[in-house]
C-alpha cells in the first residue's frame, strides 16, 4: 500500500471537523512512506508520521506537523500584525489579505496588439471548471464574486529589454512594480459591492515584443511567467507561440490554454491568503488536493487565522470607540449603536470560549458576527464629531 | 545586508490613496479650483488611479458663465496646461463639499448607501495623501464660505482614522493663509504636516491672468507643483527636498513642516511614497495542479 491509499482508507474512521487533526504514527522502517519522508500530509485532516529513535524525537516531529496543519506562534502574529508594535514581524507580515466577509474577484484578459492577436479565452468554462471548486471550497470562509472583463489596448507601465542571447523581450525584478499602476486606472471595480478586489491579469504581449519573459534576480526566465502584489492580485505573461509560416496573416487567432492559466492564477489566490506550500520542511510529503486548490487543513490554517484576526479587531474597535469616546466629548451613543456594541461583545467571548476548546467552526461564525457588529458600531454614520 | 537596509527604510505600505480638497467656490477662488486640479493631475501621473482619489472640488470654475475659455481650468498664464481636462473624475463637487461629508469621508462614517466611489476605503497599509486649500485663518479653514473646519476638529478625524488602522503613514498638505495652525493640533502618530505659510502668515497667490482675469494659482502649490514635475515613479527624492520648496524669497510666507509625529526619517521617505503608487511585487514561484478534464471539452 502507498501513504495516498492508506490515508484514503483511513479516512472514513476520522472525526473530520473543522480544526481536528488525526495523525497515524507508523514504525520506522515501515514501507509505507518512502525513503527520507519522515511525514505524510494527506489533504483532508490526517497525516501519517514515522515514529522516530526516540520519543522526545517523536514528540517533536508532531508537535511540527501539528503547527504545519494548523498555526504556528507566527502565522498568529502576522494575524495580528497591525496591532504588534512597529518593526516586529516587520512590513512583511502584514501581507496576507485581510479577513473580510467578501472578496471580489476580477479576471482580465490585456491584449495591447489586437491587430497582431485575436486572443480568445474561455474565462466562463474556466471559472466554472477550473475557480469554482476553488471558490466552493472557500465558501466557509467568506463570500466570492467573480467578473471578467477583456481590455484592448491596455500596455504594460515598463518597456522590455531586448536579450539578444535568447532572441527574447525581458523584464527585470525592479521594473515589475511599475508595471501594474498605468493598467490599474482601466480596470474598474464594482460599484455595489465594498469587498475587496483581487485582480488577475493575464497579459499578451504585442508582436513586437514577444517572446516576453519575466527575469529572476538570477537572470534566468521566471518559469510561471508570473508574479503577484500582496493584497491585489497576480499578473501572467502569455506568449503567443511564433506562427510556423512567418507570411501568417494578421491577426493570429489564440486561443488560451485556461488550465495552464488557472494554475497559476489559482497558485496566487492562494498566496495571497497565504497559503504556500513552499515553507515547509523537506522531510515531509503533503498530498496535492486537486482541483479542490486547498486541502483540508490549509482551510482550517485559514480559518485559525481569521479568527483571531477578527477577534482581535472587535477588540481594538470596541477599546478605540471606548478611548475616543473619553476623548472627543460630543459623541453620542444612540440605543441601536449600543445594542451592536453589547452583541459584539457577547459573540467575541464565545468564540473566545470556542476557540480555547478547538471548536473552530462555531469560533468562526462566532468572530465574523462578533467583527461585523463592532464594525457596524464603530462606523455608524451618527457618531460623527461634529 | 543590502536587502535589510532597504527593508528598514522602506514604508511597508501597499497601496495609496489621496483625498484632494479645494474648500472655495465662486469664480474669485479659481485658484484654489487650479491648485486642487494641479496636484490631481500629479498625482494620476505618479500612479494613483481615480479609484483610490477622493477629489472635492465646488466645481463651478470649467463651465461658469465668466470663464472666457469654457471648460477649461488653467494653472500657468499663457493658458499652457489645462488641468480640467476630459478625464477628471470629481468625486464630491459644489454643495457637497461640506465640513461634514469630509469628515466622513476620513473616519468612514459614511450612510451605507454612499457609492464607493466617494468612500475612503483605504487600511492599516495605506499611505494617504491630504491635500487641502482655500481660505484659513488661525486654527480654521472655511468650507465654501459658510461653515469652517477647526484644527481640533481635523486632528480627532486623523486620530479616529489612526484608532481604526486607516492609514500606514499620511502626508497632509495645506496651502492656505496661516496654513501650519491647521496641522498644531495633530497628535497621532505616522503623520507628517506641511503648510504653505505660519500663524500670523498670509499665503499669496501666484500671477494672475489678463486674458481669464483671475489669479490662477497660489505660489506654494505651484512651486510644490514645479518640484513634481521632475518626479516620476522611479524617483529616489525624498521628503527633505519638498522642505526646501518654496522659500521665503519666492513664496513671500513661510513654508512650514511638522515632523515629529512621524516615526521614519523624512531623508528616507520617498515623495513617491505619497504621490505615486508604487506596489510591491514577489515573484510567483508556486503553481497548482490541475485535472484537466478532457471529456466534453474541445
Amino acid at each position: 500500500a502507498s501513504s495516498p491509499e492508506a490515508d484514503a482508507a483511513l479516512h472514513p474512521l476520522q472525526d473530520s471537523s473543522l480544526g481536528s487533526l488525526t495523525m497515524y504514527v507508523v514504525p520506522e522502517t515501515s514501507p509505507l512512506l518512502p525513503q527520507g519522508i519522515n511525514a505524510y500530509v494527506g489533504k483532508h485532516r490526517s497525516a501519517l508520521v514515522r515514529a522516530a529513535g526516540t520519543l522526545p524525537t517523536l514528540r517533536s516531529r508532531l508537535q511540527q506537523l501539528t503547527q504545519v496543519m494548523s498555526f504556528t506562534a507566527s502565522s498568529i502574529t502576522a494575524a495580528l500584525s497591525d496591532r504588534v508594535p512597529d518593526g516586529q514581524p516587520g512590513p512583511d507580515a502584514r501581507r496576507n489579505l485581510k479577513s473580510s466577509l467578501g472578496y471580489e474577484i476580477t479576471f482580465s484578459l490585456l491584449n495591447p496588439d489586437p491587430k497582431s492577436h485575436d486572443v480568445n479565452w474561455d474565462i466562463e468554462e474556466a471559472v466554472t471548471r477550473y475557480v469554482q471548486p476553488v471558490l466552493d471550497k472557500l465558501s466557509l470562509v467568506a463570500n466570492f464574486s467573480v467578473d471578467s472583463q477583456i481590455l484592448y489596448y491596455a500596455v504594460l507601465g515598463v518597456t522590455p529589454r531586448y536579450d539578444k542571447e535568447s532572441s527574447s523581450f525581458l523584464l527585470s525584478t525592479h521594473s515589475l512594480p511599475h508595471v501594474i499602476n498605468p493598467v490599474e486606472a482601466r480596470l474598474g471595480s464594482s460599484a455595489a459591492s465594498l469587498y475587496p478586489v483581487l485582480n488577475f491579469l493575464l497579459y499578451v504581449p504585442e508582436r513586437s515584443h514577444s517572446p516576453l519573459y519575466i527575469q529572476d534576480k538570477d537572470g534566468a526566465p521566471v518559469s510561471t511567467n508570473a508574479f503577484h502584489s500582496p493584497r491585489w492580485g497576480g499578473i501572467v505573461v502569455y506568449n503567443v507561440e511564433a506562427p510556423a509560416a512567418p507570411q501568417a496573416s494578421l491577426p493570429l487567432h489564440v486561443d488560451v490554454d485556461m488550465a495552464r492559466v488557472m494554475e497559476v492564477f489559482l497558485a496566487q489566490l492562494r498566496l495571497l491568503f497565504g497559503l504556500s506550500r513552499e515553507e515547509l520542511p523537506p522531510e515531509f510529503l503533503l498530498e496535492s488536493p486537486g482541483n479542490e486548490g486547498l486541502a483540508d487543513w490549509e482551510l482550517d490554517r485559514l480559518l485559525w487565522a481569521h479568527t483571531v484576526e477578527n477577534i482581535a479587531t472587535v477588540s481594538t474597535t470596541l477599546t478605540s470607540l471606548a478611548q475616543l469616546l473619553d476623548k472627543i466629548g460630543n459623541i453620542v451613543i444612540k440605543d441601536d449603536v449600543a445594542s451592536e456594541v453589547y452583541r459584539a461583545v457577547a459573540s467575541a467571548q464565545s468564540a473566545m470560549d470556542k476557540l480555547a476548546t478547538g471548536h473552530l467552526h462555531p469560533a468562526f461564525q462566532a468572530s465574523k458576527e462578533a467583527a461585523t457588529s463592532s464594525e457596524r458600531a464603530f462606523f455608524d454614520p451618527s457618531l460623527l464629531h461634529l | 545586508f543590502q536587502d535589510q537596509a532597504e527593508q528598514f527604510f522602506k514604508s511597508g505600505h501597499t497601496n495609496n490613496w489621496a483625498v484632494l480638497v479645494c474648500t472655495s467656490r465662486f469664480w474669485f477662488n479659481y485658484r484654489h479650483v487650479a491648485n486642487t486640479l494641479s496636484v490631481y493631475r500629479s498625482v494620476k501621473r505618479l500612479g494613483i488611479p481615480d479609484s483610490h482619489i477622493v477629489l472635492m472640488l465646488a466645481d463651478d470654475m470649467a463651465c461658469n458663465p465668466r470663464n472666457p475659455k469654457p471648460a477649461t481650468v488653467f494653472s500657468h498664464k499663457n493658458m499652457e496646461l489645462n488641468v480640467y481636462g476630459d478625464d477628471v473624475e470629481v468625486d464630491y463637487r459644489s454643495y457637497e463639499v461640506t465640513v461634514e461629508n469630509f469628515l466622513r469621508v476620513l473616519t468612514g462614517r459614511i450612510p451605507p448607501s454612499t457609492p464607493r466611489s466617494k468612500r475612503l476605503l483605504s487600511d492599516d497599509r495605506s499611505n494617504i495623501l491630504i491635500y487641502m486649500t482655500g481660505h484659513g485663518g488661525n486654527g480654521f479653514l472655511k468650507f465654501q464660505d459658510s461653515e469652517e473646519i477647526t484644527n481640533v476638529e481635523l486632528a480627532d478625524a486623523f486620530e479616529q482614522m489612526w484608532q481604526k488602522r486607516r492609514y500606514n503613514e499620511l502626508l497632509f498638505i495645506i496651502d492656505t493663509c496661516q496654513g501650519a495652525s491647521m496641522y498644531e493640533r495633530f497628535y497621532s502618530p505616522n503623520i507628517m504636516a506641511l503648510a504653505s505659510s505660519q500663524v500670523g502668515e498670509d499665503s499669496l497667490s501666484h500671477q494672475p491672468d489678463l486674458g481669464i482675469g483671475v489669479h490662477l494659482m497660489d505660489r506654494y502649490t505651484f512651486y510644490v507643483l514645479e518640484f513634481l514635475e521632475e518626479i516620476h515613479p522611479a524617483s529616489q527624492t525624498n521628503m527633505n527636498d519638498l522642505f526646501q520648496v518654496c522659500p521665503k524669497s519666492l513664496c513671500v510666507s513661510t513654508p512650514g513642516h511638522r515632523t515629529d509625529l512621524f516615526r521614519r526619517d523624512p531623508q528616507n521617505v520617498l515623495i513617491t511614497d505619497f504621490f505615486g503608487s508604487v506596489r510591491k511585487v514577489e515573484i510567483t514561484r508556486e503553481t497548482i495542479s490541475l485535472d484537466r478534464d478532457i471529456a466534453g471539452f474541445e
